[in-house]
């Protein structure tokens, strides 16, 4: 393309589609199927990325970058990983109790860094493995992908998993138990408190979403009615797999409001929060926003340029309340698309135009902090982030054809678990 | 206070004026004597107790083994607070060496001058209720330990005596520490801290209540390095996430060293050194410290006041069991103050004492549970809290909605750079009624109150809205929140 054409919206976004998934191609193991956390040097697997991955196989196949049989060969194995993988309370298992660990060694598959058993990255996880379960329908060739997905859902003990408290933990330790803080407030647990509802199995108790939610608050937020969650990515994780447009919970519907219509609303407030630029942030603007969970400088690495010395590092990032320490993660207003697609566009454009460093290979960094650096380059995550490029496969998809939240509108599980969280109304009646 | 703690030493008035009310005490055979009221304690709930029963004419005992203000007073609000004065001035003065560009060393306090300073104010604060004030209210002080000894009977080593109605109000004190191998007496608690000769150098809190944080944050900007170890997720676990993530990001600029979610497991000492062992899951740290100050919250007062030999019911975590009229199960004794109440502040004793008094004096039918209670935790920023939290409310199927307004959105938050933090009015839903509220500002404390005066009196948002404030004023963001109450949310994206 010439210098003077402009891209069209429709060639931006496969662009940086494509490019978002070139990291998934290029960073997983295809014997095991799993799907490095970031692209530096020794970077364990994240099975959260891994359950991203899976979706993207599907966009892949749909958009001809990825030939059925070959996303069904590369599913295959990551599933029979997991199906196969060692489930018990060794130090270095895989998983328990049909959750898995956090990170995993890319080639044995067993659990590094004494991580914890984590609910919400399992869940991650299994909504990508309920969506291939889904997509790949046909007889034959295709069956084994269906009976391992179905079969790895099943065998998830959330009842075990709720541990007799009202509500859930954020995770397990072979060595120490149940980690004794849960979740407060409106956050990414949605899918998890779905999926463990909808079990067929073993499923969490009716009570425990209500019990969860009780711990929301809903806001008049810089001019929002909101329930508020701070870093952006809240607001997107479940809603990837989820279609949340005119489905609603008792909250909602008391609020009269929509998980969807919420994450507008919550782009709002970042536009408006990055306007006001309290802290006088290089780059903040209407279209150039973004707080989320990303990758940023470190104190002692910024303090030689920053104005501020107060750097956090790798953080969920949130406004208006923060933290804000100028570092804003480059995908997230593309990852918006779905629910707002203009101002999505109009940031993307706008931080490509400006901030063109935080974008190589056609894929976006994972935090920049343009405050930080004297020569006005400002501050650049190195590589990228697996959760940053699986999400941005799958939310542009859904902006396009709405394939993922159509799948697992049809997912029996999925729909089972949204109406016992007390989901009602759209298409959940239909 | 200069009083000292003595043995059953008996501070009777010389001459008094309203004798036709007090000639209700009368002596009886040996040392036993009689009396309309009795007060176990003269921390604020016994001090504030005495001045109201005497005021509605009651002979008045108040027997107190140590010395008289209390915790409050003599190791607790008052120095905590003198304490983060002269804390908040070094924070400025670091604040101005910055911005001058100045290379000079950051100032470090001089930590026996800071305590002079807080004894004078201690001192000052505390002649409100000196001893010759009390006695020429016609209060008879006994310094001595106090013992039930039977159902309207209390007494102390030399002096037996019976009364009409009591009150316990013996206050609270620091929770043990409970960590193998710090033993007591070789770690500090918020009472014992203001005895230290010297400024630590490095500083270890245990525990990230309100308690912890106010004095980790303090002796952090005093000069001290200062590290503090949480075992849940957040500090200041009654808060709101929203608070409490900004108290934590507050304290981390100003140099607190912080651990969330870590136990600390065991402690050694180790030449000069006093070592924790802290376990973060599977996560293994050593912090040490010259100073340890454990603040992992209070416990109520009840040991050796024979409480069982009056028919009184407690247990030693919750205290003295009383009903919502402050009646122990004793019906002639009452209780007051931390000893019995989940809300241990100064101001909740000093009410509930006035509620004990004219319910157990004049037969009123006051509750403790109808009072609207503030409370602050002192950091910079002030976190202050009044009525229901969100999860409260939602939990009894009341719907709430928070209006809320940043700090940095206020013009003199902005001159003053005090910009961190927020007003959150919480109001029942479709209504303008204040059900609560929580403020982060730099002077939360004295906000809330405009808070408190609305809902004890019943002023709703949009009257609240209508009120003119002062320009520019921290307290204008309660009227920028009250006014959104009517402001249509704007479009989404």
């Amino acid at each position: 393309m010439g210098r003077d054409e402009v891209e069209s919206d429709e060639a931006l976004i496969e662009r940086l589609q494509r490019g978002a998934f070139g990291y998934i191609s290029r960073y997983t193991n295809p014997t095991n199927g799993l799907v490095a956390d970031t692209s530096r040097a020794g970077s364990p697997c994240s099975v959260a990325v891994v359950g991203f991955a899976l979706s993207c196989y599907i966009v892949a196949v749909e958009r001809g970058w990825l030939s059925r049989s070959a996303a069904a060969k590369q599913v295959l194995a990551t599933l029979r990983f997991f199906w196969n993988s060692t489930q018990d309370t060794a130090a270095d298992a895989t998983g328990y109790k049909g959750f898995y660990y956090h990170f995993l060694d890319m080639e044995t598959g067993r659990r590094v860094w004494n991580c914890e058993l984590s609910l919400i990255d399992s869940s991650l996880l299994l909504a990508g493995v309920l969506t291939v379960g889904r997509y790949f329908d046909r007889r034959s060739e295709e069956a084994e992908i269906r009976a391992l997905a179905d079969a790895l859902y099943r065998r998830v003990d959330w009842h075990w998993a709720q541990n007799d408290s009202p509500a859930l933990s954020q995770g397990w330790h072979p060595e120490l138990g149940f980690m004794h803080y849960g979740w407060e407030g409106y956050n990414e647990a949605l899918i998890l408190y779905v999926l463990g509802l909808g079990s067929p199995t073993l499923p969490l108790s009716s009570s425990s979403f209500a019990t969860w939610t009780l711990t929301y608050q809903w806001e008049r937020l810089l001019g929002q009615d909101v329930l508020y969650s701070g870093p952006l990515f809240t607001h997107l994780f479940s809603h990837a797999w989820i279609d949340f447009r005119g489905i609603r919970d008792a909250f909602m519907r008391e609020k009269q409001s929509d998980y969807c219509e919420n994450t507008r609303r919550t782009v709002a407030v970042q536009r408006e929060y990055c306007e006001r630029n309290p802290r006088q942030a290089v780059g903040y603007g209407r279209d150039i926003w973004g707080l989320s969970a990303g990758d940023g400088p470190t104190g002692d690495g910024a303090r030689q340029f920053a104005k501020d010395p107060s750097h956090f590092g790798y953080m969920a990032r949130g406004a208006p309340f923060g933290p804000d320490d100028g570092t804003l993660c480059p995908w997230a207003m593309l990852a918006t698309l779905p629910f707002t697609p203009t101002a999505a566009l109009s940031g993307t454009r706008r931080l490509l135009a400006t901030f063109p460093q935080v974008c190589s290979e056609d894929r976006f960094a994972s935090g920049f902090n343009p405050t930080v650096g004297a020569d006005g380059g400002g501050w650049v995550s190195e590589g990228w982030y697996g959760l940053d490029q699986g999400l941005l496969v799958i939310t542009i998809e859904n902006a396009r054809s709405g394939l993922i939240w159509s799948l697992l509108r049809d997912s029996p599980e999925v729909c089972r678990g949204l109406k016992r969280a007390g989901f009602k109304g759209g298409w959940l009646t239909s | 206070m200069k009083q000292s703690r003595g043995r059953s030493k008996t501070c009777s008035p010389a001459s008094h004026g309203r004798s036709g009310k007090r000639a209700r005490r009368r002596r009886t055979a040996g040392n036993r004597l009689t009396y309309d009221f009795a007060i176990v304690g003269a921390g604020p709930a016994g001090l504030a107790a005495a001045e109201l029963a005497t005021q509605l004419g009651a002979r008045v005992a108040l027997l107190e083994r140590h010395r008289l203000g209390g915790t409050s007073l003599n190791s607790g609000s008052v120095p905590s607070k003198a304490l983060i004065r002269s804390a908040t001035l070094f924070a400025g003065i670091r604040e101005v060496m910055r911005l001058q560009g100045s290379g000079q060393s950051e100032p470090v306090a001089d930590l026996r001058r800071v305590v002079a300073r807080l004894r004078e104010i201690e001192e000052r604060i505390g002649s409100y209720h000196s001893l010759e004030r009390l006695k020429r209210m016609g209060v008879d002080v006994y310094f001595d330990a106090a013992r039930f000894v039977g159902p309207r009977c209390v007494e102390t080593s030399a002096t037996r005596l019976v009364f009409d109605k009591a009150l316990v109000a013996t206050g609270a004190r620091p929770a043990p520490a409970n960590i193998p191998g710090l033993a007591e007496g070789s770690y500090v608690t918020s009472e014992s801290v203001f005895e230290l000769a010297k400024l630590p150098q490095h500083l270890a809190v245990v525990g990230g209540g309100p308690l912890g944080c106010e004095l980790a944050q303090a002796f952090c900007r005093l000069g001290s390095r200062v590290t503090i170890l949480q075992d849940e997720a957040k500090f200041l676990p009654r808060e709101e996430r929203d608070a409490a993530q900004i108290l934590a990001q507050s304290m981390a600029r100003d140099g607190v060293t912080i651990y969330l979610n870590t136990k600390v497991v065991g402690a050694r000492i180790e030449k000069d050194s006093l070592v924790l062992e802290t376990e973060n899951y599977d996560m293994k740290r050593q912090v040490a410290a010259d100073h340890v100050l454990v603040s992992v919250g209070r416990i109520p007062n009840v040991d050796a006041l024979g409480l069982e030999a009056a028919g009184i019911s407690f247990d030693p975590t919750h205290g003295i069991a009383v009903d919502e009229f402050l009646r122990t199960t004793n019906p002639h004794v009452y209780a007051a103050g931390d000893v019995c109440m989940p809300h241990k502040y100064t101001h909740v004793a000093e009410s509930t004492a006035h509620i004990a008094v004219r319910n157990s004096l004049r037969r009123a039918r006051l509750r403790h549970t109808d009072l609207t209670i503030p409370w602050c935790t002192f950091c910079a920023p002030e976190v202050a809290h009044v009525g229901l939290q969100v999860w409260e409310a939602r939990a009894r199927s009341i719907p709430i909605k928070t209006f809320t307004v940043m700090m940095q959105d206020v013009d003199r938050a902005i001159t003053d750079r005090q910009d961190v933090g927020f007003v959150k009015l919480h109001v029942a839903e479709g209504d303008d009624r204040i059900l609560g509220a929580t403020i982060v500002a730099s002077r939360a404390s004295e906000m809330i109150n405009e808070i408190c005066v609305a809902m004890s009196t019943g002023i709703g948002l949009r009257a609240l809205a209508e009120v003119i404030h002062t320009y520019p004023s921290q307290s204008a963001a309660i009227r920028l929140a009250a006014m959104s109450l009517d402001e249509p949310s704007q479009r989404a994206t």
